[in-house]
C-alpha cells in the first residue's frame, strides 16, 4: 500500500471541503470548521493547508464568482479529486482497522474509569 | 462601506503571491464586511491585522526569484530528465561510453598535469622571469658556438664593477658537491653549494629560520628544512655549529624551506658563502681568464629584457682580455657573455652545435599530443555508439519534430545529454587521477598534486568539460537531429547505405592512433635494449666508485689501501680525477710534429693512477698500459680508439705528442704507450669521445674492484668496516659503476614506461569502443542471424560474418598507421647517433596483435550472437 501524507488538519479540511461539497471556499471552510469543531481557525494556516493539498494532488480549486463584499475579488472553490478520496477512504479504513483492533474490554475499562 | 485599514492591506499585497493574492484578499474582505457588522471598528481591524500577519507564511509569500518562469529551465530540466533515463535504460551502453570517457579524461587530466608541470618549471622563484645564467660563446674555425656555462674567475668582478648598473644581483656560483654534515654522532651526506651572499634574496627562498641575509659571513652555512630536522631534530638550529667533512666548524645561519622537484636547485641541501671558496687560500684569487669552472646567475634590472642586458654585456671578456698577454690567442676566438634565461634552464637548455634546442619543449608538446590523442579516442567511441544507437532514438525525434521541435533545439538536447555523460565521467576520471597521480609520480619522476585549491585549475576543468561535451556530442547531436520526421514515423526508416561510412571512419582513426603509440612503444623499447646491451669498453659490475670527501683519504691513504687489501673484499685500488661514469674535463692545446690535433673539439682527459686500468678493466687494442716500475711513463698517455681515429697517427704506440695548456702549467711532451676500446663514459646514446688518459692531476676519485665472485652484500660490509676503522670522521660513501650507468637511461626509461602505460590505455578505450559497436550490430541483426541459422548457417558462418567488417577496418588502419609512425620515428631516433634500425617486425607484430585483440573483443558479442537460439529471436515480433 503507497504511503499516503496527510496531517490531522489536512484532514480536517479536505473533510470539511467535501460537507461544503460545491460550497467550498476559503471563508465558508473557515467558518464551518470553526462551527463543527469549535476551534478558531486562522486565514493563514487555512489558507497554506489548502495550497498544500492542491500541490498533493488531493484538492483541485476553480475560480467562482466575485460578489461585492469581496471587493469584486473571485473567490476560489475547491473540490476533493479522486486521488484525495482515495486517501480519505485510506485514512479511515486504517482507522477504523485500529478501532477493531482494540480488545473491547480494555476500551470500555479505560472509558469507565 | 467601509475598507480595511490601508497599510496592513498593502503589506498583504505584496507579500502574497500573486496566484493567490485575489482569492485570500476577497475571503479578507469578505471577513472584514462580517466582522464590521458585528463588532466596533477597531476590533474588526485588529483581526484583520491579525489575519495578514499569520498569513505571512511559507506557502503563501511570494518566492523572492519571481513567481512566472521567464526562461526554459524546466526544458533542460526535461532534457536532463530524458538523457538520465536513457542512460539507465541501456546500462550496458552507458557503462562502456562512460568508462571509456572517464578513462580518456584521466589520461588527459595526468597529461595536462604533467605539462603544466613541465611548463611551470623554476616558477617557485618570485624572480623567474628575470632570473637568468651568464653563459659564454664564441666562434671556433669560423664556427659560432654558445652554451657554455662553465666560466672563468675574473668574470665575476668584471660584471660587478663594469657592468653592474644592468644587473639587480650578480651571484658567483661553484658547481654542486656532496659534502658531509655533522654534529656531535650525527653524521650525513648532503649536496651542496658555494653561492654569492645575494642568492637567497635573489631566488626567493622562503626562510624558515634565520633571514636571507645568512650569507653574509664566510664561515656561515645555510641549510634546508629537511636537512636541519634530521640533523637538529625540531630545535631551531640558528647559530649552532656544523662540521663540515669532518674538518671545518661552520655556523648554521638560516634553514629554508626545501626546494620543490620542478625547480633548477632541487637537490640542493645546503648553501655555503661564496666569499669563503675566495678566502680560503690564495688559489681562486690567481685564477686568470683562461681558466673556466664557475657559475654565475644574475636577476636582470627590473624594466630590462634579456636581449637588452645582453647587448650590454656581450663584449665584457673581449675588453678585459684583450690588453692580456696570456690570452692574446685566445683574442681570436671573438668570446661573447650571454644570457640563458631561467624560462630556456629546463626545457631548451640543450645545446647541439652551439645553438638552443628545443628538444625537451618538443618531448613535452609530443606527450601533450598523446594526451590529447587518447581522449579523442574516448570522444570517437562516444559517437559512435551514440550514432549507431540512433536508430532506436529516430522515433522520438520524429516524434518531437512533428509536435513542433525545431532542429536546434534537438541539437540542445543531444548536446546536453552528452554532457550529461560527460559529467559523469568527469567526476569519474577525477576519481581515477586522484587514485593514479602517486603511481604516475613515481614513473615520471615528479610530484604533482591535484591543485584542489587554485581557481586556474577549475577554471580549466570547465573549459576542459566543455571541449570534451562539444566534441562527443556535436557530430551525434547534428546527425540525430537531421532524421526527417514523415519517413521516420512511418517505419521505414533504415539508415542508409552510407550513414556508417562515417562511423567506420572514426574506428579507422582510432585504431590507427592506437597501432601508432604500440609501434612507437615497441621502437623505442628496441632503441633502449640495443643502447642498453652496447659493449662499455671495461668491466662495470663489481666496481665501487667513492668520492674523496676529504683530505684524510689522501693522508692516510697507504693505510687504506692495505687494509682494504687484507679485508680480502677488494682486488684492485686505483685513483682517477672523476668517476667513470661521466666526462670530467676537456682539455685541447695537443700538437703532433707542430699541427694541431684540435681541430674543431676538445680532447675529454682522465687523471688515473697506476693501477686504474687493471682496476676498470680497459682493454688494449695496441701497445701497454702505464706501468709503476718506468718512471717516464709519468709523460706518456692511453688514449682511446675514438682518439686515434680522430688523431689520424696511424699506430700510434710510441708516438709523441706535444701538449701546450695554460691551466695545467703545461708545455712538454707526452709519449703515446696504449690504444684501448672506447670506455662509454658520456652518454650511451651518443659516440664516445676521443679521450686521453694521462698520470697527473688531482685524483678525487677512488675505484675499487670487489672480488670476483664474492656477492656484493658479502663484500660490502667488509669494505664499509675498513672505511669506517681508517676514517671515522666521513660516512661511508660509494657509487656502483653499473647503478650509474644504468641511470643515464632514466630520461629514455621514463619515456618508454609512459609510452607504453598510453598505448595499452589507448588499446583499452579502442576496444571498449570497438566491444560496444560490435554488441550493438550483433543486437541489429539478430533477426537476420535468426534466419540464417534455421536456413543451415553454422557458428563459425557467423562468426565470421559478424567480425569480417572489423577486421578489414583494423587492418586498414594498420596499412595507414605504418608509414605514419615510420615517419615520426625516423626523426625521432634520428637525434640519437648511437640506434638501432627501425625493425619491420615491430611492424608486423603490432598490426598482428592489433587484429588479434579485436578479434577477440568482436568473436564475444559475434559469438554469443551465433549461439542465441534462433526461437528466441523470431519468435519476438
Amino acid at each position: 500500500m503507497k504511503h499516503y501524507q496527510l496531517g490531522e488538519f489536512e484532514e480536517v479540511v479536505m473533510l470539511t471541503v467535501g460537507v461544503l461539497y460545491n460550497e467550498a471556499y476559503g471563508v465558508s471552510i473557515k467558518k464551518e470548521i470553526e462551527s463543527r469543531l469549535s476551534r478558531s481557525v486562522s486565514v493563514g494556516a487555512l489558507q497554506t493547508a489548502l495550497i498544500r493539498l492542491e500541490d498533493k494532488g488531493y484538492l483541485k480549486s476553480r475560480e467562482g464568482e466575485a460578489t461585492e463584499e469581496r471587493a469584486g475579488r473571485p473567490k476560489k472553490y475547491f473540490e476533493i479529486t479522486a486521488l484525495g478520496a482515495r486517501v480519505l477512504d485510506h485514512v479511515r479504513s486504517t482507522r477504523e482497522e485500529l478501532w477493531n483492533s482494540i480488545p473491547k474490554v480494555a476500551l470500555k475499562l479505560i472509558m469507565t474509569n | 462601506m467601509s475598507s480595511p485599514p490601508r497599510i496592513p492591506l498593502r503589506f498583504f499585497r505584496w507579500y502574497c503571491h500573486p496566484k493567490l493574492r485575489d482569492s485570500i484578499e476577497g475571503d479578507l474582505m469578505e471577513l472584514y464586511a462580517e466582522r464590521r457588522v458585528k463588532h466596533a471598528k477597531w476590533k474588526a481591524d485588529l483581526q484583520f491585522v491579525r489575519d495578514v500577519i499569520l498569513l505571512f507564511r511559507k506557502g503563501i509569500i511570494k518566492p523572492t526569484e519571481g513567481y512566472q518562469n521567464l526562461n526554459n529551465y524546466g526544458m533542460y530540466k526535461s532534457y536532463f530528465k530524458i538523457g538520465w533515463r536513457n542512460l539507465v535504460k541501456n546500462k550496458g551502453y552507458s557503462l562502456i561510453n562512460i568508462g571509456g570517457l572517464a578513462l580518456g579524461m584521466a589520461v588527459a587530466m595526468v597529461i595536462g598535469l604533467w605539462v603544466f608541470d613541465e611548463l611551470s618549471f623554476n616558477h617557485y622563484h618570485e624572480n623567474y622571469s628575470r632570473i637568468a645564467q651568464v653563459m659564454k660563446g664564441g666562434s671556433f674555425e669560423g664556427q659560432h658556438y654558445v652554451g657554455q656555462t662553465s666560466l672563468p674567475f675574473p668574470l665575476v668582478d668584471q660584471l660587478k664593477n663594469n657592468y653592474g648598473a644592468n644587473f639587480k644581483h650578480i651571484v658567483p656560483a661553484s658547481w654542486e658537491s656532496e659534502n658531509v654534515l655533522s654534529i656531535r654522532d650525527k653524521k650525513i651526506s648532503k649536496t651542496g653549494m658555494f653561492i654569492g651572499e645575494e642568492a637567497p634574496e635573489m631566488l626567493t627562498l622562503k626562510m624558515i629560520h634565520g633571514t636571507r641575509s645568512a650569507l653574509k659571513d664566510p664561515n656561515s652555512l645555510m641549510m634546508s628544512q629537511s636537512t636541519a630536522e634530521a640533523l637538529f631534530g625540531d630545535s631551531d638550529p640558528v647559530n649552532q655549529m656544523v662540521k663540515i667533512n669532518g674538518e671545518k666548524e661552520l655556523m648554521v645561519t638560516g634553514v629554508y624551506e626545501d626546494l620543490p622537484k620542478n625547480s633548477a636547485f632541487f637537490g640542493i641541501q645546503f648553501f655555503r658563502p661564496y666569499d669563503y671558496l675566495i678566502n680560503d687560500g690564495t688559489w681562486m684569487k690567481e685564477q686568470g681568464w683562461d681558466n673556466h669552472f664557475m657559475r654565475i646567475f644574475v636577476e636582470i634590472q627590473p624594466h630590462a629584457t634579456f636581449e637588452s642586458t645582453t647587448a650590454n654585456i656581450i663584449d665584457a671578456e673581449v675588453t678585459a682580455i684583450k690588453d692580456l698577454a696570456y690570452m692574446k690567442d685566445e683574442l681570436k676566438y671573438n668570446y661573447e657573455i650571454l644570457l640563458l634565461p631561467m624560462r630556456d634552464w629546463h626545457l631548451r637548455a640543450d645545446f647541439k652545435e652551439g645553438v638552443l634546442q628545443s628538444g625537451p619543449l618538443q618531448l613535452v608538446w609530443f606527450i601533450g599530443a598523446i594526451g590529447a590523442f587518447v581522449l579523442l579516442l574516448a570522444c570517437i567511441n562516444f559517437m559512435n555508439l551514440s550514432t549507431a544507437r540512433s536508430e532506436k532514438r529516430a522515433k522520438e525525434v520524429g516524434i518531437r519534430k512533428a509536435i513542433g521541435s525545431i532542429r536546434r533545439q534537438l541539437i540542445g538536447q543531444f548536446l546536453s545529454e552528452s554532457f550529461l555523460v560527460v559529467m559523469f565521467a568527469f567526476i569519474i576520471a577525477i576519481g581515477i587521477v586522484n587514485m593514479a597521480l602517486p603511481l604516475f609520480n613515481q614513473l615520471s619522476d615528479k610530484e604533482m598534486s591535484m591543485p584542489w585549491t587554485q581557481p586556474l585549475f577549475w577554471a580549466c576543468c570547465f573549459v576542459f568539460l566543455l571541449v570534451t561535451g562539444l566534441l562527443a556530442g556535436s557530430y551525434p547531436a547534428l546527425y540525430l537531429s537531421s532524421f526527417k520526421p514523415v519517413s521516420v514515423l512511418k517505419g521505414v526508416f533504415r539508415a542508409g547505405r552510407f550513414a556508417s561510412v562515417p562511423r567506420r571512419v572514426l574506428v579507422v582513426v582510432q585504431f590507427t592512433v592506437s597501432v601508432m603509440l604500440i609501434i612507437c612503444t615497441g621502437v623505442i623499447y628496441n632503441q633502449l635494449v640495443f643502447v642498453k646491451n652496447r659493449p662499455v669498453g671495461y668491466q662495470r659490475d663489481g666496481l665501487l666508485m667513492i668520492p674523496k670527501k676529504s683530505d684524510a683519504f689522501n693522508t692516510r691513504a697507504d693505510a687504506l689501501r692495505a687494509e682494504l687489501k687484507n679485508s680480502g673484499a677488494v682486488t684492485e685500488i686505483a685513483e682517477s680525477g672523476g668517476s667513470v661514469t661521466s666526462v670530467w674535463s676537456n682539455n685541447g692545446g695537443f700538437t703532433y710534429k707542430g699541427e694541431s690535433l684540435d681541430r674543431d673539439r676538445n680532447y675529454a682527459t682522465l687523471g688515473v693512477s697506476h693501477d686504474f686500468g687493471k682496476t676498470v678493466g680497459w682493454q688494449f687494442i695496441e701497445g701497454r698500459d702505464f706501468s709503476k716500475e718506468i718512471a717516464s711513463d709519468s709523460a706518456g698517455f692511453v688514449i682511446n680508439e675514438a682518439a686515434a681515429k680522430f688523431m689520424g697517427i696511424e699506430n700510434p704506440s710510441g708516438k709523441v705528442i706535444h701538449w701546450k695548456n695554460g691551466p695545467w702549467r703545461m708545455d712538454r711532451d707526452f709519449t703515446i704507450l696504449g690504444v684501448i676500446k672506447d670506455m662509454v663514459m658520456g652518454s650511451p646514446f651518443e659516440p664516445v669521445k676521443p679521450t686521453i688518459y694521462f698520470t697527473m692531476g688531482w685524483k678525487g676519485w677512488l675505484m675499487l674492484r670487489v672480488t670476483p665472485g664474492m656477492p656484493m652484500q658479502e663484500a660490502l660490509p667488509k669494505i664499509e668496516n675498513v672505511f669506517t676503522k681508517v676514517i671515522p670522521d666521513i660516512p661511508f660513501d660509494y657509487k656502483f659503476a653499473n647503478a650509474e650507468y644504468a641511470a643515464k637511461f632514466s630520461t629514455e626509461d621514463r619515456i618508454g614506461k609512459l609510452a607504453a602505460v598510453f598505448a595499452v590505455l589507448a588499446i583499452v578505450i579502442s576496444c571498449l569502443g570497438l566491444f560496444g559497436l560490435a554488441s550493438f550490430v550483433a543486437e541489429q541483426r539478430t533477426k537476420e542471424i535468426g534466419v540464417r541459422k534455421v536456413l543451415g548457417a553454422s557458428v563459425a558462418n557467423l562468426w565470421r560474418m559478424l567480425s569480417r567488417e572489423f577486421v578489414i577496418l583494423v587492418t586498414l588502419s594498420c596499412i595507414i598507421a605504418a608509414p605514419l609512425s615510420y615517419y615520426i620515428l625516423y626523426n625521432g631516433i634520428k637525434q640519437y647517433e648511437y640506434k638501432t634500425e627501425i625493425g619491420w617486425w615491430i611492424f608486423v607484430a603490432a598490426a598482428v596483435g592489433a587484429l588479434i585483440i579485436t578479434l577477440l573483443t568482436v568473436s564475444y558479442q559475434a559469438v554469443k550472437a551465433a549461439l542465441a537460439n534462433p526461437v528466441n529471436s523470431l519468435r519476438s515480433e
